[in-house]
């Protein structure tokens, strides 16, 4: 009897490792082995053809903490995430507290919120070029409406940014949304009708009720709009390739281009490092305190 | 009072609506005006099919087209099958080493295949797949998302069914294929939706990997076609732009309910 849950066990076991031999091949392939050998490669010198590739400890890292540009892109994407985090999370609560309330056209309005989601972040690019172009563009021409001077929104190091982080917003609000209205259908009606009967007002009830509800939502919205923070950079290929000036270069960009247009594939490789070490603390913030209430079973 | 903030919340509902479609809407209409009717916001102006014509002979738009349709089939037939498989093996299956497995697929979902380009570039011209769809897609196929979501799928199967297809003389592949798989159904359509609409759009690993136009998707295509050195006006920007995304929002428009609940069931837990 032992003898025969022996083999099935082991059988189990053949199985289970079968099944999984695909995934496991990939990610290893595409996620495991190019994480090791980014931080590898991160170590050692960028060859050339006199000079062959050589171990340089933490010189790549220390050459890039002394890189005035690296400085300068960390802080883009600090303002960027905290730009675009709460706003898009603000933009996101009230879109969806609308669009579950009983207003008129509400089809229309769910639409129109949620479309940008499905858009490629190109495009969208070349839908807002639309409105920022100097002189031509919506904004200059609403602008000129009341007599304000034309502003070269993508062009001037003050504005570049905010124009991208605009774009950001627009795009990820109606998305975020559409977990909200998830979470807000779930709240039971008798909530409401008790507040009504205290006497509380909307505002109260809002307040009082319904957001804390939202939380575990809010949270995980936040994971994602975290993530996209540092994901979200296509439309710099089309708005402002970065400039001016780096003034709206972002890590991922730099990335890029430090890796593929630099051809400087050792400091690329320090800092997706570094990206990638935020992002497992942020992983790690997830799995441990904000898991801890809403389990994965 | 009550009702006069009712109206003021309705009217400030419609114009964030209305302002949230506007570029969206004003692409629409510039595509269909000339250049100089279009800055100018020419409300009479005339349509015209110009920019479409002048947008279509700029590119070889069929091919881009045909190979964003490609990559989208590979990708998700490719995370179908890994996927599927997989999250069988953690659902249904007990093996010494899996909740250690499970953790580190987990930890994929942070991982991102975007931020790894320097190395996946590396491994994919190792494979002699540079400038291949294959080579767009494969990095994608392994999804921890994917593999997740059908683990909470399968997980949801009542074992009495499983004991059933048994009893009945189904061997594992059998029993997921006529149990699981069908049962899943709902979790397989919202995945495909959300699979299909991400690599519709994705771009930043296309660029890197494709380099002709026989592997580039749309999305790549149309920042070539818009890229200032090619001097080409706004209105035919945005007539290629709308050409583009065209199949997708008219998708979405038809379906919308379904991609709805399609991100939804896909984003919770």
């Amino acid at each position: 009897m032992a003898h025969h849950v022996n083999i099935e066990r082991r059988r189990q076991a053949i199985y289970g490792w079968l099944l999984l031999s695909p995934a496991a091949i990939l990610l290893t392939t595409f996620a495991f082995y190019p994480s090791l050998a980014t931080l590898w490669s991160s170590l050692f010198s960028r060859g050339t053809r006199r000079r062959p590739s050589e171990f340089v400890g933490t010189e790549n890292y220390t050459d890039l903490f002394a890189d005035p540009t690296f400085w300068k892109v960390v802080t883009n994407n600090l303002i960027y995430a905290g730009a675009t985090i709460p706003i898009s999370i603000a933009i996101a609560l009230g879109m969806a507290l609308w669009a579950n309330s009983k207003i008129p056209a509400r089809g229309f309005v769910r639409t129109a919120y949620f479309t940008p989601t499905v858009l490629p972040m190109i495009a969208a690019a070349n839908l807002w070029l639309f409105f920022y172009t100097p002189g031509l563009g919506v904004l200059d021409q609403i602008g000129s409406l009341f007599g304000l001077p034309s502003v070269n929104w993508l062009g001037q190091p003050e504005t570049a940014l905010w124009a991208v982080i605009v774009v950001t917003i627009w795009k990820e609000a109606g998305f975020f949304m559409i977990f909200y209205l998830a979470a807000l259908q779930t709240i039971p009606e008798d909530l409401k009708e008790a507040a009504d009967i205290e006497g509380a007002s909307r505002w109260t009830y809002t307040r009082r009720i319904v957001l804390p509800l939202l939380m575990p939502t809010t949270l995980f919205i936040m994971v994602n709009a975290l993530i996209n923070s540092v994901k979200l950079i296509d439309h710099l290929f089309i708005l402002t390739k970065g400039g001016p000036n780096d003034a709206s270069k972002l890590i991922l960009y730099y990335i890029w281009e430090m890796a593929f247009a630099f051809f400087d594939a050792p400091h690329a490789a320090a800092m997706t490092i570094m990206v990638l070490v935020v992002l497992g603390i942020v992983a790690g913030i997830k799995f441990t305190i904000l898991d801890k209430r809403t389990h994965y079973q | 009072m009550k009702a006069l903030s009712r109206h003021i919340e309705a009217f400030g509902a419609l114009l964030l609506a209305v302002i949230w479609i506007s570029p969206l809407l004003f692409a629409f209409w510039a595509a269909f005006h000339s250049t100089s009717d279009a800055v100018n916001f020419n409300i009479t102006a005339p349509w015209t099919l110009d920019n479409f014509r002048i947008a279509w002979a700029g590119a070889p738009w069929l091919q881009y087209f045909l190979n964003t349709f490609l990559l989208v089939t590979v990708i998700l037939v490719g995370q179908f099958i890994v996927t599927t498989l997989a999250g069988f093996a953690f659902a249904q299956v007990r093996f010494p080493g899996r909740d250690i497995v499970f953790i580190l697929v987990l930890m994929q979902l942070f991982i991102l295949p975007e931020v790894l380009i320097v190395e996946n570039y590396a491994m994919v011209s190792r494979l002699g797949l540079f400038d291949s769809i294959l080579g767009v897609g494969m990095p994608y196929m392994a999804s921890a998302f994917g593999i997740f979501l059908m683990r909470q799928a399968f997980k949801g199967v009542p074992i009495e069914l499983h004991e059933a297809a048994r009893v009945e003389g189904c061997g594992w592949f059998g029993i997921l294929w006529r149990v699981y798989v069908p049962l899943a159904r709902p979790t397989y359509l919202a995945y495909a939706l959300v699979s299909v609409s991400t690599h519709w759009n994705n771009f930043l690993w296309p660029l890197i990997v494709t380099n002709s136009p026989d592997t580039r998707p749309l999305t790549v295509g149309l920042s070539i076609f818009g890229a200032p050195e090619n001097g080409v006006d706004i209105s035919v920007i945005s007539a290629a732009t709308m050409m583009s995304v065209a199949p997708l929002l008219v998708a979405f428009l038809v379906f919308q309910r379904q991609f709805v609940q399609a991100f939804l069931r896909a984003g919770i837990k």
